[in-house]
C-alpha cells in the first residue's frame, strides 16, 4: 500500500466535522465484540440517537444473557443485566415501578424467541411501555455457534452440523411478524447494519421508537438482522454477504407494524 | 459547481481490520495495511485524496473509530 | 393499639404488604396462596399506588422481582412450593446482585405437584438455598397470623439494611387458617431511592449498573467473600428464636411454624403428665440458633424434633447439638399435620419407653 500521505490537515477542524462517535453515552472503552460484530454498530447507533435527543439521564437498559451482556460496559446509561430469557420480565418490574423513565431490552435471538418467548410475548400482550432492540444474527454467539430459533433451513452450527433439518429441528421463527399480530404491541420494523443504509434507517427506526415510547403507544420492536463472523466461520464482509442474501430474504426489511397502521 | 472535499482520521490502535469501510467508502479512499497495529490488526488507512465526507464509513465502523470532516470548496471560475 | 382484625393468614400477608408501603408485588395463582394476589387486585393500587401485577409465570415474576427492585423500590412475591422452585434461578440472580425484596412461601405438601395442603418439606430449598451458587435467603418462618403480619415489614428492613432476598416460609394452614390480628399503621411510600439503584443515570456521573456476571473468578471469589461476611453478620446480629420452660426441662421439643403450634400443646399436654418438657421454635431458620440448642444440648436428656416433612431442620439441630444429647425426629409428610398426642406418643416412645439413657 502507498505510503503518501493524504491527511487533509487544512479541514481537520471543529466546524469541518460532520461526524463522530456520540462521547458522552459511548464509553470510551474498546468493544469486545468480534472484528466486524454488528453489536458494537448498534450500540453506537442507539447511543447516537440517546445522546442526540438527550435522554441519556432518562432511560434504563436491560442486558441479558448473550454477547451483548456486556452492554453495560459500553452504554453509559443505567442498565441492569438480566437471567438468559428474562429481560422482558425485568424490564416491565423496572417499567412498572418507573413509569415516567424510558426503559428498553437489547435481547439476541435466542434470548428473545427461545428461553425468552413467553417472557417476551407476554410483555408485547400486556403492551409494556418499553422498546426492545432485537439483535437477529440467527445464531448463537456467546456460546459460540449453536443453532438459534432465527437460523435458516440448511444452515449449519454446531448444533445443526448437517444444516438445521426443519423435520427434527423446526422451522427458523419469525417473532416479529408473530408479535405484530398483538394489539399491545405499536411498532415493529426490521432492519439491519450491514451497509450505511441501514445504519442511517436503524437509527431512524430507534429514533421513532423512543418517540412512540414518549407517547406511551405500547410495546416497540426494533428487530436488526446482522451478522456473527467468527460464528459463521466468515471474514466480516463475506458475513454481511450472507446476512445480504440469505438472511434477508427469509426475514425482510421494512415496517411490520406502525402505530395507526399501516 | 462546489466541490465536498473530505478528510477522515482512524484511531488506527482499535481498528480490528475488519474492511466494513473500505467496502462502504463510494470513492475507494481507504484501504487495509500491510503493516499490524498493537492488537495484531491490519487496518485501515486513506490510500488516496478522493474523499468526499460522505460518511459512510464511519457509519459502518463497528467501533465507532472513525472521524469524517468535510470542507465545501466553491470551485473557481 | 393497632387495628384488630380476624383475618386469613395469606389476606393479612396482602395487608401487611399495602401497609408497609410496598411498591410493587408480582405474583402467580397457586393454591394454597392466590388469596395475596386476589387481595391486592381489590384496592391495593388505588390505596397507595403500588403496582400490583399478574405475571404469565413464577419465573417472570421473580424477574420482574429482580427489575423493581434494582430500581430500589420495595418489592415483594408470593407462591407455594412448586412456583418457588421455579423462581430459584431468580433468587440466585438476585442474592448475587445484592437486591432486596421479600418472597413468601406458603409451603404445600410435595414434592412434584404434591398436595393443597400444608407441608414444610421445603426447608432444605429455602434455608440451604435452592438456586445455583453459595448463598442465602435469610428465612423467617411465621407460626401465626400475627407473624404473617410482621414478618413482611421486619423482612422488608432486613432485606433493605442487608440488601437481600428475605423468605417468609410459611405453609398452607398458616396461609389459610383465620386469626385476630393486630395491624401496624400504614407506613408511606419510599420517595427516595439508593445510589446503587438504577434509578437513571445522574447528571455529570457516568451510569450505574446492576449485575451478578464477573468472568474473571479473582472478581467473582470477591463477590462471594462478601456475601458471606453478610451472611455471617446476620448470624451475629439477627438470629431469633421463642422458648418456654427453658429453665426448668429435661426434654425439648422443637420444631418451626406448624410444627412448633403442635410441639407447644404436645409439650403442655407432656407437662400435664408430669413430663418436664421446654420449647425451642426457630423463628430465623437462616440464620439458624445454633447457641441456644447448643447450649441446651448438656442440660437435657434428649431433643424431639417435629416437621412436616420426612426430617430436615434435624440436621441442623444435630449439627448445632454436636451429639451433646439424643436428638429424634417425628414427622409426617404429604400433607398430613401430625395431632399433639401423636407427638406425645412418640415422645414417649423414643425417649420414655425406648428408654433414653
Amino acid at each position: 500500500m502507498s505510503d503518501m500521505n493524504f491527511d487533509r490537515l487544512d479541514i481537520r477542524t471543529d466546524d469541518c466535522m460532520v461526524y463522530e462517535k456520540p462521547l458522552d453515552t459511548l464509553l470510551d472503552v474498546p468493544f469486545h465484540y468480534c472484528p466486524g460484530c454488528a453489536h458494537s454498530t448498534v450500540h453506537k447507533i442507539f447511543m447516537e440517537v440517546c445522546q442526540e435527543m438527550e435522554i441519556q439521564y432518562d432511560i434504563v437498559g436491560v442486558a441479558p444473557v448473550g454477547c451483548s451482556v456486556f452492554a453495560y460496559h459500553y452504554l453509559n446509561v443505567d442498565m441492569q443485566q438480566a437471567a438468559h430469557g428474562r429481560a422482558c420480565a425485568v424490564a416491565t418490574g423496572i417499567k412498572r415501578v418507573m413509569p415516567d423513565k424510558l426503559v428498553f431490552t437489547y435481547q439476541g435471538d435466542g434470548d428473545l424467541a427461545a428461553i425468552g418467548t413467553a417472557e417476551t410475548v407476554h410483555a408485547a400482550n400486556r403492551g409494556e411501555n418499553f422498546l426492545v432492540i432485537f439483535i437477529n444474527n440467527g445464531i448463537y454467539g456467546m456460546t459460540s455457534g449453536q443453532m438459534a430459533p432465527t437460523t435458516l433451513e440448511g444452515m449449519v452450527t454446531t448444533t445443526s452440523p448437517h444444516g438445521r433439518d426443519i423435520a427434527t429441528q423446526g422451522y427458523p421463527l419469525k417473532i416479529s411478524e408473530l408479535l405484530a399480530n398483538l394489539p399491545g404491541v405499536a411498532y415493529v420494523t426490521r432492519q439491519t447494519a450491514y451497509n450505511a443504509a441501514g445504519v442511517r434507517k436503524t437509527k431512524k427506526a430507534l429514533q421513532k421508537a423512543i418517540e412512540y415510547q414518549k407517547k406511551k403507544l405500547g410495546f416497540c420492536l426494533v428487530e436488526v438482522v446482522t451478522n456473527c463472523p467468527s460464528n459463521l466461520k466468515m471474514t466480516p464482509l463475506e458475513s454481511n454477504k450472507f446476512v445480504e442474501e440469505q438472511m434477508l430474504a427469509f426475514y425482510p426489511l421494512g415496517d411490520i407494524k406502525v402505530p395507526g397502521g399501516k | 459547481m462546489a466541490k465536498a472535499i473530505g478528510d477522515v482520521v482512524i484511531d488506527i490502535e482499535r481498528c480490528k481490520g475488519c474492511e466494513l469501510c473500505i467496502e462502504a467508502c463510494p470513492e475507494e479512499t481507504l484501504g487495509l495495511t500491510h503493516v499490524i497495529n498493537s492488537k495484531g490488526y491490519h487496518y485501515a488507512i486513506t490510500i488516496n485524496s478522493t474523499c468526499t465526507g460522505c460518511v459512510n464509513c464511519a457509519l459502518v465502523c463497528p467501533e465507532g473509530i472513525i472521524k469524517v470532516y468535510r470542507k465545501i470548496e466553491k470551485k473557481s471560475a | 393499639m393497632g387495628e384488630i382484625r380476624l383475618m386469613k393468614g395469606n389476606e393479612a400477608l396482602a395487608e401487611a404488604m399495602i401497609r408497609a408501603g410496598c411498591d410493587a408485588y408480582f405474583g402467580y395463582p397457586i393454591t394454597p396462596q392466590s388469596e395475596v394476589l386476589e387481595y391486592l387486585s381489590i384496592d391495593a393500587t388505588k390505596r397507595t399506588g403500588m403496582v400490583v401485577l399478574q405475571a404469565e409465570s413464577e419465573v417472570a415474576a421473580i424477574n420482574m422481582i429482580y427489575g423493581a427492585a434494582g430500581c430500589g423500590r420495595r418489592v415483594m412475591t408470593t407462591s407455594s412450593s412448586p412456583g418457588i422452585s421455579l423462581m430459584q434461578e431468580g433468587l440466585s440472580y438476585i442474592a448475587s446482585a445484592g437486591l432486596p425484596c421479600v418472597v413468601a412461601n406458603v409451603n404445600r405438601g410435595g414434592p412434584g405437584l404434591g398436595t393443597i395442603q400444608p407441608s414444610q418439606g421445603d426447608y432444605f430449598q429455602s434455608v440451604k438455598g435452592g438456586g445455583h451458587g453459595d448463598y442465602h435467603l435469610f428465612v423467617l418462618a411465621p407460626s401465626s397470623v400475627q407473624e404473617m403480619v410482621d414478618f413482611v415489614r421486619e423482612g422488608f428492613d432486613i432485606a433493605e439494611k442487608y440488601r437481600t432476598p428475605v423468605m417468609i416460609l410459611s405453609d398452607g394452614a398458616v396461609g389459610q387458617m383465620m386469626e385476630k390480628v393486630e395491624l401496624f399503621d400504614q407506613m408511606p411510600r419510599k420517595t427516595e431511592f439508593p445510589d446503587w439503584a438504577t434509578t437513571g443515570r445522574k447528571r455529570g456521573q457516568d451510569r450505574t449498573y446492576i449485575t451478578s456476571l464477573f468472568i474473571k473468578p479473582e472478581k467473582m471469589e470477591m463477590i462471594n467473600l462478601n456475601l458471606q461476611a453478610k451472611y455471617q453478620a446476620m448470624i451475629e446480629n439477627e438470629v431469633r428464636y421463642q422458648s418456654f420452660h427453658l429453665d426448668d426441662c429435661e426434654y425439648i421439643f422443637t420444631g418451626y411454624g406448624l410444627g412448633a403450634r403442635i410441639c407447644q400443646k404436645a409439650m403442655e399436654m407432656g407437662r400435664e403428665k408430669g413430663y418436664k418438657i421446654g420449647l425451642i421454635r426457630p423463628i430465623t431458620l437462616f440464620p439458624f440458633p445454633t447457641t441456644i440448642f447448643n447450649e441446651m444440648a448438656s442440660k437435657v436428656k434428649g431433643i424431639l424434633d417435629v416437621e412436616l416433612n420426612a426430617g430436615q431442620m434435624v440436621e441442623d439441630v444435630r449439627l448445632s447439638v454436636e451429639g451433646k444429647t439424643k436428638v429424634d425426629f417425628y414427622g409426617r409428610m404429604g400433607g398430613m399435620i401430625p395431632s399433639p398426642d401423636e407427638i406425645l406418643n412418640a415422645f414417649e416412645e423414643k425417649f420414655i419407653n425406648g428408654g433414653a439413657k
